[in-house]
């Protein structure tokens, strides 16, 4: 679906995405990971032809971009930023405003996908009240319905979530999920690791414009070789497993172990009680954290 | 996308609310004028107003003079020196690109948009000024013939022409200054920056052509040759002027527009 090799953009004397060679497969949610400014967003508006790249190629829906924009682009819904719509008039309208721009959108069906879009993102009972009245989620639910009007088959999003309250929030995701299952694409931006970790199954992590990390979530995430022990006899485990215990307190261990049935065995015929025995997963935010360094916004002395 | 620009354009209060204070001007003028009955003796004050008092038909081409030295190429201004950066500054520039709508395409929308609304009050004020002439300025007498200025005698036809072509003449003046907002408007992010520089030009190029040091500069002011389609009521019609001013405006329309377009299609919209 997304594929760029050798991605590069500079900015004057700044490099701001830096040989960036991302792969999204039809199917996937991806989540593009990154403290802020690492080039997430530069990213994102170059899949789109806003940003022109200073090197490198990008492919989208199998084509090349920005090039072929024309063929590709009626087929990506995409949210860039934050949303944005003409203030001054409704919902509704700016909808069907944005719908008669450029390869226009059938005119016949035009109203049935402007309510479908604005249904599905919450907006349905929306009134003619203008944009400019509209609070932040409203904003950001109209956003999205501009990107679901076309029935895209690969939507961009980047911090689609921005000014949503969890309730808010968990509708967006429940959305997304649903599009995938009728067979969207998604590609989410987002610098919420817990977003992300529910959402995705594929990680891409962005590190002042490089990208470090780029796997399954779940690969990601796969078992470090160490086991949790929940026991109430703490001592008696330590004792049992010498060397092999890197952590231990009151009512927990952590053993360097990598089968946890034999270690379950081994604990029971030495006397110890096991209230929990698990595998250690490591955090999308272990990962995230371990691969990249503070975002740009820090400003160390 | 030109629809769209269009139907945006009607649907703006923007455009209607400065419409009518464009073409408030020539309404007081005209009604001072009717009231007063002191008109500026012949020769002096705005082209035609002189004429006006005796025949009130040739009041909309008095009042197009009057609106096209500032008022109008202002909000010519405004209008052109939005149409990028306000759509940047306000976000839908992105949303508008990824639709898609080509750059070319968008700029060319704006452009005719931006004319159309040239156009429009134009004719607003044309049509005001005519009805406003025939009902308080001077009555000649039915089927009486409108006098040029060089004392012949021009039928109603000739004069229809005539003054289409001056609307022509007008409208082509009001590109100039359309093109060179529409290019600044392409390069700075903030609407108003544009507009002001379309003004700084515009108003640079008043004050330069009262100046006689500036001389050498003269026939290459984008104001300079605006009002000579009142040339276009000469008998037999002056076309020296007229033709330095197309050529002139023609200038600065393809200067201008390529060099906005050259721009905005290589742009990072960053914004």
């Amino acid at each position: 679906m997304i594929r760029t090799q050798g991605l590069t953009k500079r900015f004057g004397r700044v490099l701001a995405v830096d040989g960036v060679d991302l792969e999204v497969e039809e199917g996937d949610v991806y989540g593009f990971l990154g403290p802020n400014g690492s080039g997430k967003t530069t990213t994102v508006r170059m899949l789109l032809g806003l940003v022109l790249a200073t090197s490198g190629t990008i492919e989208v829906l199998g084509r090349e971009m920005p090039a072929r924009s024309a063929e590709v682009l009626p087929q990506v819904g995409a949210l860039v930023e934050g949303p944005a719509a003409y203030a001054g008039l409704s919902g509704r309208a700016n909808l069907a405003l944005l719908d008669a721009m450029g390869a226009s959108g059938v005119r016949a069906s035009r109203a049935g996908r402007i309510d479908d879009a604005l249904e599905r993102v919450g907006l349905g009972g929306i009134d003619r009240r203008p944009v400019r009245a509209y609070s932040l989620g409203m904003r950001q639910r109209l956003g999205l319905a501009a990107a679901l009007i076309r029935g895209p088959r690969l939507l961009i999003l980047d911090e689609p979530t921005n000014g949503l309250d969890p309730q808010g929030i968990r509708e967006i995701r429940d959305l997304l999920l649903d599009l995938h299952r009728e067979g969207t694409t998604v590609f989410l931006s987002s610098h919420l690791l817990a977003e992300v970790e529910q959402l995705c199954d594929r990680v891409g992590v962005l590190d002042r414009g490089t990208l470090v990390v780029q796997d399954r979530l779940d690969a990601l995430r796969g078992p470090t070789g160490r086991l949790h022990v929940r026991t109430p006899d703490v001592a008696a485990a330590r004792a049992l497993l010498d060397g092999q215990v890197e952590q231990a307190d009151a009512h927990e261990l952590l053993v360097r172990h990598d089968d946890a049935a034999a270690l379950n065995r081994l604990l029971v015929e030495g006397g110890v009680r096991v209230e929990g025995l698990a595998p250690e997963h490591r955090s999308l935010e272990d990962v995230v954290l371990a691969a990249t360094r503070s975002g740009s916004d820090r400003v160390a002395r | 996308m030109i629809r769209v620009e269009l139907s945006k354009l009607l649907r703006s209060r923007r455009t209607w609310v400065t419409i009518t204070v464009i073409d408030a001007l020539p309404t007081l003028v005209a009604v001072l004028l009717a009231t007063t009955d002191a008109g500026p003796r012949p020769g002096t004050g705005p082209a035609f107003l002189s004429a006006v008092l005796t025949d009130g038909t040739l009041y909309p081409l008095a009042a197009i003079a009057m609106v096209l030295p500032l008022f109008l190429p202002a909000a010519i201004a405004v209008t052109a020196g939005d149409a990028i950066a306000g759509e940047a500054q306000q976000g839908t520039l992105r949303y508008v690109l990824v639709r898609p709508v080509g750059r070319t395409r968008l700029l060319l929308a704006k452009l005719v948009s931006v004319m159309a609304f040239a156009l429009l009050a134009l004719l607003v004020v044309a049509a005001t000024a005519y009805v406003l002439g025939s009902v308080l300025l001077g009555h000649g007498s039915p089927g009486q013939a409108t006098t040029t200025f060089s004392g012949t005698s021009l039928s109603s036809s000739q004069l229809a022409w005539r003054t289409g072509l001056a609307l022509l003449y007008a409208l082509l003046s009001m590109l100039g200054v359309a093109s060179v907002a529409l290019f600044l408007s392409t390069i700075v992010r903030s609407p108003l920056a544009a507009t002001m520089g379309a003004l700084a030009l515009l108003i640079g190029s008043s004050l330069l052509l009262t100046l006689d040091a500036a001389d050498v500069l003269r026939p290459y002011l984008v104001t300079r040759y605006w009002l000579s389609f009142v040339d276009l009521f000469r008998d037999p019609i002056l076309w020296h002027d007229v033709v330095r001013g197309v050529l002139l405006q023609g200038g600065y329309v393809v200067v201008f527009l390529v060099a906005a377009w050259a721009n905005f299609v290589t742009k990072d919209v960053t914004d």
